[in-house]
């Protein structure tokens, strides 16, 4: 074309041309190319939109059953720390002697951290909610209570029973184990539903990129033909989609999960400042309202499973959307 | 290079666009490909670039029966075929430079390899100063001139460029010609469909593919 040297040639108009190295992206070393999908499309921003929505739900479902299966543990855990022993009066009895003979039998337990019987007002008082106040219970056949704090130490409360029944015939042993199975089942049956709306929120996710993907790849049909005639293979090109999607799904997954990990930390905030005040409400259903740390990565991998999903979802689109386009 | 025996192209169930065209066109040679709006050069120019496939007939290039080829081998042909499109199909988001660098790109090349070779031929179609233009700010014949780049850029067998002068001035269009004409000289088979009666008249030596009624007339 002229006498210059093919180098002096490439120096030339190199000089007037910035090199790649320098347009880099933020994510490292790699030449900021522009991507062959263009990245701001009204789908596109549709999909982040739906993909952080359906991220943040299906961590709210994760928490909540973290939460619920936490109490539930808390819950159990009290019920079964302790148990009670009632005596009712009975006609040619002494009760007091019952209560000393059951307390005294329930002390040398293995097993049993303490055993403490309420006295006769203690057992009044406890009538007081329903009674009222002020009333002379003497003539009342009013039962007493004993108090048992198990060590955690294994124990045959069937044994126990038995030979309470000996010392003291109208002592009986509440073990809470009816609670505790109700409060198990119900606790599990949660646990189940959040699960279920875990995979559901999942499923409608796999189907909102379905479509999405599908719509990309309509919109690009022009892109995809020129990237055709120039060569390039379907393998180049689903892995342009592939990358496309996935990085608008990435997006999609961090904001939803980052609004969620949020929500359970403002959440946790707020109850711990309504349970300062005694007899909170929300406090006694689900203890601090914390998810922990275990939680807080439950929703990381909520965020990468959602990004994964869709990856995965748009490359069996793309490909299956080339075979037929071919 | 390229051989058609007796090929027909329908659309759906409407009449054949395209009749018993038999023709082959050898290495190294320019031709222009004419005829009325709607005679058939488009539908042509696609069976050549493996984008239709024919109704009836057999269709090789570079030798190779092109009708029942899988994906890889027709990428493999469409790699050694250059096309300018009438509607110049330029993707809008990327630069001129971007553009024209495609092919490379596709094809795995590192940008800092084939930079000096794109900026040159830009420089050579007279888009030098237009390299980081977007191709909806640029005029109708630079947008073909870009068109016309991208497909030249990786020195293609075959090139096959439907109306690349109908958008540019006639000295630009003559320009584009020989450009042409020196890449035939080069080795290149060139196709040039065109409407532009005048502007064959002035490579009158060229070879003239005439469609008319769905059938090819060739004038040596």
């Amino acid at each position: 074309m002229n006498d210059m040297t093919d180098d002096m040639q490439r120096d030339a108009m190199n000089a007037d041309f910035p090199p790649a190295e320098t347009r880099v992206s933020l994510l490292g070393a790699r030449p900021a190319e522009t991507p062959l999908v263009p990245p701001e499309t009204i789908a596109g921003r549709a999909l982040v939109f739906v993909v952080a929505i359906m991220t943040f739900l299906a961590a709210l479902a994760m928490g909540g059953a973290i939460l619920v299966s936490q109490a539930s543990a808390d819950w159990r855990s009290a019920v079964s720390r302790e148990t009670t022993v009632q005596v009712m009066p009975a006609p040619g009895r002494n009760i007091e002697t019952d209560v000393g003979a059951a307390q005294e039998l329930l002390a040398d337990t293995p097993g049993v951290a303490e055993a403490r019987a309420m006295s006769k007002a203690e057992s009044e008082k406890l009538l007081e909610p329903w009674l009222g106040g002020g009333l002379n219970l003497d003539d009342l056949a009013v039962p007493r209570m004993i108090v048992v704090k198990l060590s955690g130490a294994p124990i045959d409360l069937v044994d126990i029973q038995a030979r309470l029944s000996r010392v003291a015939p109208t002592a009986t042993l509440d073990d809470h184990r009816m609670w505790s199975e109700r409060l198990a089942r119900m606790a599990n049956a949660l646990v189940m539903v959040a699960i279920l709306l875990l995979a559901l929120v999942l499923t409608a996710m796999t189907v909102a990129v379905y479509f999405a993907t599908r719509g990309a790849m309509a919109g690009a049909k022009d892109i995809i033909e020129v990237l055709h005639f120039t060569g390039a293979t379907d393998g180049y090109i689903s892995r342009e989609f592939q990358r496309h999607v996935l990085g608008l799904s990435t997006r999609g997954a961090m904001i939803g999960g980052g609004l969620a990990g949020a929500f359970f930390y403002l959440a946790g905030l707020f109850s711990r400042r309504l349970t300062a005040s005694p007899g909170g409400q929300v406090e006694a259903l689900f203890g601090s309202f914390s998810i922990g740390w275990l939680g807080y990565f439950a929703i990381a991998i909520i965020a990468l499973a959602s990004a994964a999903i869709a990856g995965l979802t748009s490359r069996i689109v793309v490909f299956h959307r080339l075979r037929n386009l071919s | 290079m390229v051989r058609f025996e007796n090929v027909g192209l329908r659309y759906g169930m409407g009449p054949e666009v395209l009749q018993d065209l038999s023709f082959s066109i050898e290495p190294g040679t320019f031709q222009f490909l004419t005829g009325p709006s709607g005679a058939g050069k488009t539908s042509l120019m696609r069976l050549m670039l493996l984008s239709l496939k024919p109704t009836r007939g057999l269709i090789s290039l570079f030798g190779q029966e092109a009708t029942q080829l899988d994906q890889d081998r027709m990428t493999a042909l469409r790699r050694r075929i250059g096309v300018v499109f009438q509607d110049f199909r330029l993707l809008d988001h990327l630069t001129t430079y971007e553009n024209v660098g495609l092919p490379l790109r596709v094809r795995g090349k590192e940008e800092a390899v084939y930079r000096a070779e794109v900026v040159e031929l830009l420089k050579w179609v007279g888009l030098g100063d237009r390299m980081h233009a977007y191709p909806p700010v640029l005029s109708g014949g630079e947008q073909q001139r870009v068109a016309i780049a991208r497909a030249l850029i990786m020195q293609p067998e075959l090139l096959l460029a439907d109306e690349p002068t109908g958008n540019v001035d006639p000295t630009m269009a003559r320009r584009l010609i020989r450009l042409f004409v020196e890449l035939q000289r080069s080795g290149t088979s060139v196709i040039v469909a065109t409407h532009d009666l005048s502007l064959m008249d002035q490579f009158d030596d060229a070879r003239r593919l005439v469609l008319g009624e769905g059938r090819l007339h060739i004038y040596e």
